[in-house]
């Protein structure tokens, strides 16, 4: 750049016909794939105008695994790993999501207690999910203390998951049917802890945050995003309902009995970074009234439904009776065939609709299985919500937005 | 309230022969359409002063290769009306001599990426994409995975025979 052109651009004159000028070299910077604070594997090429970026692009698929194509070969319930590994910091919601879907299929009617403990569980998750979001928010703004603060109690979740099924990172409590086990004495003991202890320490944790100057500076007016353009760049779940618009599954098509339980869904108005992080902590409010209601409406009742043939039965009965070990064999197997359907069914996932799509031709397996994974679809509007600001911005924009490799790539 | 029925009707209406095979699995409004009218009716929906169907929520492809050539792909938009609560899942079918379907990413600004993930996947070319390349594979492949002719497993593998695993 000549120093005419530095002079006319001081000067605040445009001249029309001429191409864009720029201050300094153009400098492109790889923002990942493997960066501490890109949260996982993808690179964003940046095109940086000083400390400005101007442009920017997404490289994905680095840990592409294949889940849709694997999921061609294989029966229901083996389906339900590798729903584990998309969202993985909410993988029961996935797994349910992925029941239900089936579970619609088959016309398979699930009992009330199970479908409380599915909420319960769900809830868990979604707490666990935005526990680890707004703690790793406040870690690259620089605030570790808060992420200390919140992050045990995630481990409080993922011992209540271990105490349902034996696992804590890739669930598999849920079965076609119902659930594996009802929840037990020292399950209800764990969540009512849960419930007791948590509320201190998030409210604490709010105090760090919600009027920290710092953060404050950090986050308000950064990364924002319009109502419209969320809408068309397919913006769900919490990050769009920071842009304003109140859009939630839960509410909208309620699933696995939303609808008897009262709950508000938080809105911001701007869409930014700081929107989003209130959202996301108001969520949490919300998913803890949810539990509270489900444990004390906790049905009586079976915790599966009357369907032998797609229930997975109780390992006691396959020892004593016949049908449960015929029934166990032919599932276990992949032995059963699904009737000829085609399904679409959301949930509310930790980042917004997560939807199943899935065309059965009366196999065993799904003729096609598509995941509609909202990371994916909203993780393209990144390079359009950074224009404009500095590297700093750029990193607590991406945390905010909370993507998730495993489910980004699947 | 939107009703399945009145937007068929309202649909028929609009676009007459050009749409067909109207079904209702679960509840869902499924039609075809043919490509010449899937821009036109993305954008109808969209625009409509009463249907307000303005959510693009999936595009994604389906490989029936035991069917007509006529209609061996598939490409699905679901479709979503927030102020409705409505849902409507459209299918256009393609033949494998002939793959292209214009680009919906004019109109989403999500499409974008659904279209390259089904580029990708079904080798479905959307014309008029602004950056069609491929997305989650690499690009030195030279074919589409999701095609039902590839199987999932290394069909020279003898140990891995089918049989052995119940399938």
């Amino acid at each position: 750049m000549t120093e005419a052109n530095i002079a006319k651009k001081n000067s605040g004159t445009l001249v029309k016909d001429e191409p864009i000028q720029y201050v300094n070299e153009l400098t492109t910077l790889n923002l990942g794939p493997t960066h501490p604070a890109t949260h996982g594997i993808f690179q964003n090429v940046l095109t940086m105008d000083g400390e400005k970026i101007i442009a920017g692009e997404q490289t994905v698929g680095y840990i592409h695994r294949a889940f849709e194509k694997i999921a061609e070969r294989r029966p229901f319930y083996q389906i339900t790993t590798l729903t584990d590994r998309m969202n993985y910091c909410s993988s029961p919601i996935n797994n349910m999501g992925w029941h239900m879907t089936v579970e619609k299929l088959l016309g398979v009617e699930v009992p009330k207690r199970a479908q409380y403990i599915r909420v319960i569980m769900m809830e868990l998750a979604r707490i666990a999910d935005h526990i680890v979001c707004n703690g790793i928010l406040g870690v690259d703004t620089g605030a570790f203390t808060g992420f200390l603060y919140i992050y045990e109690y995630r481990e409080k979740i993922y011992e209540i998951y271990e105490e349902m099924c034996g696992a804590r990172l890739t669930t598999n409590m849920g079965r076609v049917g119902g659930m594996e086990r009802d929840l037990s004495k020292e399950a209800i003991r764990k969540i009512n802890d849960f419930l007791t202890t948590f509320p201190p320490i998030l409210k604490e944790f709010e105090r760090l945050f919600n009027r920290n100057r710092i953060f404050m500076d950090r986050t308000i007016g950064v990364g924002g995003i319009s109502a419209e353009r969320a809408m068309s760049y397919g913006f769900t779940g919490p990050n769009l309902r920071a842009a304003g618009v109140d859009y939630d599954v839960r509410v909208m098509n309620p699933y696995s009995s939303y609808e008897d339980f009262k709950f508000d869904i938080p809105v911001g108005q701007h869409g930014d970074t700081y929107d989003r992080f209130m959202v996301r902590n108001e969520e949490i409010w919300q998913s803890l009234s949810i539990i509270e209601q489900a444990l004390k409406n906790l049905p009586e009742g079976p915790h599966f439904a009357d369907a032998p043939e797609y229930y997975l039965p109780p390992k006691q009965e396959v020892y004593r009776s016949m049908e449960a070990l015929i029934y166990h064999f032919k599932i276990v197997m992949g032995e059963i065939d699904a009737p000829v359907g085609e399904v679409y069914h959301a949930v509310e996932g930790g980042n917004g609709e997560l939807g199943f799509y899935l065309i059965s031709d009366g196999g065993r397996t799904p003729y096609r299985l598509h995941f509609r994974r909202p990371c994916f679809i909203y993780y393209q509007a990144y390079p359009e919500m950074c224009v404009g600001s500095t590297i700093s911005d750029a990193i607590v924009t991406m945390s905010s937005l909370n993507v998730i490799a495993g489910e980004l790539d699947a | 309230m939107l009703n399945n029925q009145s937007v068929a009707e309202e649909i028929v209406k609009k676009f007459g022969d050009d749409v067909y095979d109207f079904e209702e699995p679960f509840g869902l409004l499924t039609l075809t359409t043919t490509r010449e009218q899937i821009i036109p009716m993305l954008e109808y929906l969209k625009n409509h002063s009463e249907f307000k169907i303005g959510f693009l929520t999936d595009i994604t492809g389906v490989h029936f290769p035991d069917t007509t050539p006529a209609t061996e792909y598939c490409v699905v938009y679901h479709l979503h009306s927030f102020i409705h609560n409505f849902r409507v899942r459209i299918k256009v079918f393609l033949a494998e001599a002939d793959l292209h379907i214009p680009t919906a990413s004019e109109v989403y600004a999500s499409a974008n990426w659904m279209e390259r993930e089904t580029f990708d996947f079904f080798g479905i070319i959307f014309d008029g994409h602004p950056n069609l390349v491929r997305i989650l594979n690499m690009e030195e492949m030279d074919y589409h995975p999701m095609r039902r002719e590839y199987p999932l497993e290394d069909a020279t593998r003898e140990d891995k025979i089918d049989a052995l695993f119940g399938r």
